[in-house]
């Protein structure tokens, strides 16, 4: 290289370095990193998840809580290995001041201990399992789940199933940790109100054709009990359906979610589902969410956008007590603990001890209608019964809870089944 | 269990084998008459279904996309038959297609790196692409291509990076929603055999696999097509002592290999959904086919197509530990006993 | 030409330069460095099967996972390998992925050319199947969360630390695999390679040799993934998949089949693609599906290959001009 030249730079990144430093020394900066599938099937998630996450920051001109906001978002390809890789260019080569996002339970396993292990705050905003916010929890101390625990909308969907008076529920679910404490909340309610869960089917994840398993479901059962992910969730409707079979289905939120719904056929009316979100709540926030998330990226927002642009909401309140200074993580956490955010999703506080969220939860049947002055006719979650402040505990009692083991493949035993 | 359970389960497992038939033979073939073992094979499969649902957007007609996505794919396979695997003639167009691809992902880097510098817009962006690619160009007409039409190795590679491109591009091009195919109201139904429910859909999936079945026999069989056909398949170049245009008899199969993993995308993806990474899903079942019935052999994939079915579906409903075991398994011990698969030939 | 000990010290020197240098270069380098050294010892063993013996294999990612997978049962179901059993771990991962190549090769080995490719593929799809559903013990789609690395003495949950052990494994790996290809045994591999009839008339065993070849191979192969699991902290069935094993097949052919040094130059740039480029850039997987059809179309023996390539051009051109110049000559005169 030439000397000129050379000389030419190092004035160059002087200049740049020196602009960089006044204006740090005006506004302070915030950078968080961003995890989300934006390649691989669970693509679409991640749009909306980042999607969420920007309207926010776009609302509110890129700053939270005072804060410029630096958004770096990784493709995680919705693989763990990926997530873990990821996390640490963040950490290592970005700098980032805290991780937010991933969607899988696996992720969230994944991450939790880079989180110990950099003393980094990973906010996990979809990606849950309930034994971080349990068992677990004194291992984590880096980890907040600001999104939900999976077994927390089925603790009263179980209550809600039985309070149908259903009393024998066959349970299909996809094979795998978010299945497994998911089908273990509904069961252990459901079945503490004197249901019973007389068979247990375990899907692989990403099936498709259930022609092997439909036929080998227990036909005397009152409903059935679903959960499903991603394109599962198409499916299985529709051949359950198409099988002649007119049992209610009662299914975990993902099931049915806004991210699934537009493409569902009229099959799926009537059915029900539990989750902390529904894009048809009827509240003013949410109003003003989902047409505010429509005009500008031309679908109806889901819990992945939601839970994602609650999570900003609550980093921006959060960062504006501090100044928008970030505090570092412990810190950081104690703070949040004490804010109270009033999300689209309604109230949402973490509770103290467990890092996890207590929150509304919906039980909500699928309705073809149309909703917020939208002229077509179409597929939305109507809210037919609201659980408020529900904990991940529901009403058990918490140490109790604890001793219990996690929800698991084999856990609670099917003592129904033959 | 009861009869009932067996009998729907066979009739599941069969209706299965219906669509993997139509997935399989395709890729049987293209083996059989060039000896190309095609890993974009998922790819056509998955672009059917995408194209089919624009068609639908567009116009509403279901029955009209099949065959516009399956001829639609079967160009892209021709285009990369011509192109791509065979290395005499279209030296230029090859060298264009190659270039423009480079330029735009040169471009791509480029305003990438100063995208400070670079005034943003597409003039910047469309300048860099023409500079890099004539540029591009005139490099690639001083080197000569490798000739890979004997070397299987190289022509797996050359697939796969196929895929990763098409993947890529149907992620772009029609994002990355889970959709789903909605065939019309009457085919969604189901009727009651003896208290037992099938599911319209299924019969129509073994309807027109045994269509097509039987359709693509008689072509084999009847038509002087099908005679030079088999001619490549059973010794290309007695084949071509004979006077078979055996370079033309490639490209009709690559063609037609190409327009049935399609038109089994557009079939399968009222079943199995339409959503990136099902080209890879597909892949390894659409090689059990082939594997175990033979490659190059229609009777062959039709009989490995209904055994990878049924085999799916009972090793799932059975033993769900070993489920995807009892699929692989059972083929490397045909593999071991007879490399060619149960009906292949040397 | 470069004469052997010329070449030798050359790769020695980059890699004593490789490891002055990667420590110092910011810590997701020496991760990113640390996992490519885990999967180029899975790209050699490939080599060592195509470049050497003549065998693609499409499953090679079977015994990366068995290693794999054996790590992280020992280490979270029986807390074995977390000190210096560590080093036992490594001893029992090849040789788990040195049984397994055994059995496989049985079926495998027999099968030539495109049926190799082919039984191979469906080995390698078994294992992923089993790693998929046999949910007691793999913990089927979620995966194994190892909780930590080993440490006895040297704490390996430091990055650079760990590096140092990786890179150890890398070389010695490397120097291994070079000595064999170079005995008289790797010799015979070579020449059955190019005229496997030949060998036999000679009165070689070709199978025995091959088989071998490939026992070496799985057992370098469950080395990697004892290494990977340990580099990563997590093992799922996503490190098996299909494209695993395509991925390390492209890694030999772009740096070029049979010269193991390739392999290593392969692993970096299709795993710098993979973990590095799509850091950068959303459009990566272009690249690498360019890198693999710009590989096989114009790159007939890898990178390495490319000086002799320019060389052969150059005399091509001289060549010529001199038939020119004399044809020129001859019909002035």
């Amino acid at each position: 290289m030439k000397p000129k030249m050379l000389t030419a730079i190092l004035v160059g990144g002087a200049i740049m370095l020196g602009l960089g430093a006044g204006a740090s020394a005006q506004t302070p900066e915030v950078k968080i990193g961003f995890l989300a599938p934006r390649s691989g099937i669970f693509t679409q998630l991640g749009t909306d998840m980042v999607d969420g996450f920007q309207m926010y920051l776009d609302e509110h001109k890129g700053m939270l809580g005072g804060a410029k906001v630096k958004f770096i978002v990784e493709d995680d390809q919705g693989k763990p290995d990926v997530d873990v890789t990821k996390a640490k260019k963040l950490i290592l080569q970005d700098k980032v001041d805290m991780l937010v996002g991933a969607v899988l339970a696996s992720s969230a396993y994944a991450l939790a201990p880079v989180s110990t292990a950099e003393k980094m705050l990973y906010i996990g905003t979809v990606s849950t399992a309930d034994d971080l916010a349990q068992r677990q929890i004194s291992k984590y101390p880096y980890l907040v789940l600001s999104g939900w625990v999976p077994s927390q909308p089925n603790h009263p969907l179980g209550q809600w199933a039985c309070d149908q008076g259903y009393k024998k529920i066959v349970a299909i679910s996809a094979d795998y940790a978010f299945g497994y404490e998911q089908m273990g909340g509904f069961q252990q309610t459901f079945e503490d109100c004197g249901g019973k869960i007389i068979q247990k089917i375990w899907v692989p994840l990403g099936t498709k054709d259930f022609g092997p398993y439909i036929p080998s479901m227990k036909a005397d059962a009152d409903a059935i009990f679903t959960m499903m992910v991603g394109p599962m969730s198409l499916q299985f409707p529709k051949q359950f359906r198409a099988s002649g079979n007119k049992k209610p289905i009662v299914g975990g939120g993902t099931s049915y979610d806004e991210f699934a719904l537009p493409f569902m056929g009229d099959e799926v009316i009537g059915d029900v589902s539990a989750l902390q979100y529904s894009a048809a709540i009827e509240t003013p926030e949410n109003e003003a969410f989902v047409k505010n998330y429509r005009a500008k990226y031309g679908k109806v927002p889901s819990y992945y956008s939601e839970s994602n642009y609650a999570a900003a909401k609550w980093i921006d309140l959060t960062l504006a007590k501090h100044g928008g200074k970030y505090p570092g993580p412990i810190e950081f956490i104690n703070t949040m603990k004490t804010i109270k955010i009033n999300a689209p999703r309604g109230p949402v506080s973490l509770d103290p001890e467990t890092k996890s969220p207590i929150q509304n939860i919906y039980i909500k049947k699928v309705e073809k209608k149309k909703m917020f002055g939208y002229g077509k006719d179409e597929l939305w979650n109507t809210v037919i019964k609201t659980y408020p402040a529900v904990s991940q505990f529901w009403t058990y009692d918490k140490a109790k809870f604890l001793a219990q083991p996690v929800y698991s493949r084999d856990f609670p035993p099917c003592k129904y089944c033959e | 269990m009861s009869a009932q359970f067996w009998i729907i389960q066979t009739f599941n497992g069969i209706s299965y084998g219906a669509l993997l038939f139509l997935v399989g033979s395709g890729l049987s073939l293209i083996f059989g008459v060039m000896r190309i073992v095609n890993l974009s094979h998922g790819a056509y499969f998955l672009w059917g279904g995408y194209i089919a649902l624009s068609i639908i957007q567009a116009t509403g007609s279901w029955a009209l996309s099949l065959p516009l996505a399956a001829l639609a794919v079967a160009a892209i396979g021709i285009a990369m038959e011509r192109l791509f695997l065979r290395s005499d003639g279209f030296e230029n167009i090859r060298s264009a297609v190659i270039s423009l691809g480079l330029g735009v992902l040169i471009a791509l880097a480029t305003t990438a790196v100063w995208a400070r510098i670079l005034p943003s817009g597409w003039s910047a962006f469309v300048l860099v692409t023409a500079v890099a690619s004539v540029a591009v160009f005139l490099l690639l007409r001083r080197i000569s291509i490798v000739p890979i039409e004997t070397d299987v190795l190289r022509q797996v590679l050359l697939t796969v990076g196929f895929a990763y491109l098409f993947q890529q591009a149907a992620l772009d091009i029609w994002g990355g929603n889970n959709m789903d195919i909605n065939p019309p109201a009457a085919l969604t139904q189901s009727v009651a055999v003896g208290g037992v429910y099938l599911p319209l859909y299924r019969v129509f999936m073994i309807g027109i696999a045994l269509v097509i079945g039987v359709g693509l026999w008689l072509a084999m069989e009847k038509t002087r097509m099908g005679a030079a056909v088999r001619a490549t398949v059973d010794d290309a170049q007695m084949a071509r002592g004979v006077g078979i245009n055996t370079n033309q008899v490639s490209m009709f199969i690559f063609a037609l290999g190409a327009f049935l993993a399609a038109l089994g995308g557009v079939i399968g993806g009222a079943f199995l959904g339409v959503y990136p990474g099902l080209d890879f899903e597909m892949l390894p079942l659409a090689f059990a086919v082939v594997i175990i019935g033979g490659m190059g052999s229609l009777g062959g994939a039709a009989i490995g197509a209904l055994a990878v079915g049924l085999a799916d579906n009972f090793g799932k409903a059975l033993f769900p530990e070993v489920s995807y075991f009892t699929l692989y398994a059972p083929m490397v011990l045909i593999l071991a006993i007879k490399p060619t698969g149960l009906f292949g030939r040397e | 030409m470069m004469s052997q000990t010329i070449k030798i010290v050359v790769v020695v020197l980059a890699l004593v330069a490789f490891v002055i240098i990667v420590p110092t270069s910011g810590s997701f380098v020496v991760l990113l460095a640390t996992r490519a050294m885990a999967f180029a010892i899975l790209a050699m063993s490939v080599d060592i099967l195509l470049g050497f013996t003549g065998l693609s294999s499409l499953g090679q990612a079977a015994y990366f996972g068995v290693g794999a997978y054996l790590t992280a049962v020992l280490a979270t179901k029986f807390h074995f390998g977390l000190g210096w059993d560590f080093w036992l771990v490594v001893v029992l991962g090849m040789l788990i992925g040195a049984a397994l190549a055994a059995v496989f090769g049985l079926f495998a080995i027999r099968a030539g050319g495109v049926y190799f490719l082919m039984i191979t593929l469906a080995l390698g799809q078994c294992v992923w199947g089993l790693a998929y559903r046999w949910n007691s013990v793999t913990g089927g789609d979620n995966g194994i969360n190892l909780s930590g690395r080993p440490s006895f003495g040297l704490d390996l949950s430091n990055e650079v630390t760990f590096f140092y052990l990786v890179f150890g494994f890398f070389a010695a790996s490397m120097a291994l695999m070079y000595v064999l290809i170079r005995s008289p045994f790797g010799r015979s591999l070579v020449g059955i390679r190019e005229r496997e009839l030949r060998m036999q008339i000679l009165g070689y065993n070709t199978w025995l040799h091959k088989y071998i070849a490939f026992i070496i191979a799985g057992a370098f192969g469950g080395l990697s993934g004892v290494l990977w699991a340990q580099t990563n902290g997590h093992v799922s069935p996503e490190t098996l998949v299909l494209t695993t094993s395509v991925d390390a097949l492209l890694m030999v052919v772009l740096g070029g089949a049979g010269t193991l040094i390739g392999a290593v130059i392969g692993a970096a740039i299709v795993f710098g693609m993979r973990e590095y480029l799509s850091t950068l850039v959303p459009w990566w997987q272009y690249a690498l599906g360019a890198v693999y059809v710009l590989t096989i179309l114009y790159l007939p023996s890898g990178l390495m290959g490319v000086p002799a390539r320019i060389r052969q051009a150059r005399a091509n051109t001289a060549a010529q001009n001199v038939v020119e110049a004399n044809k020129e000559l001859a019909t002035k005169t």
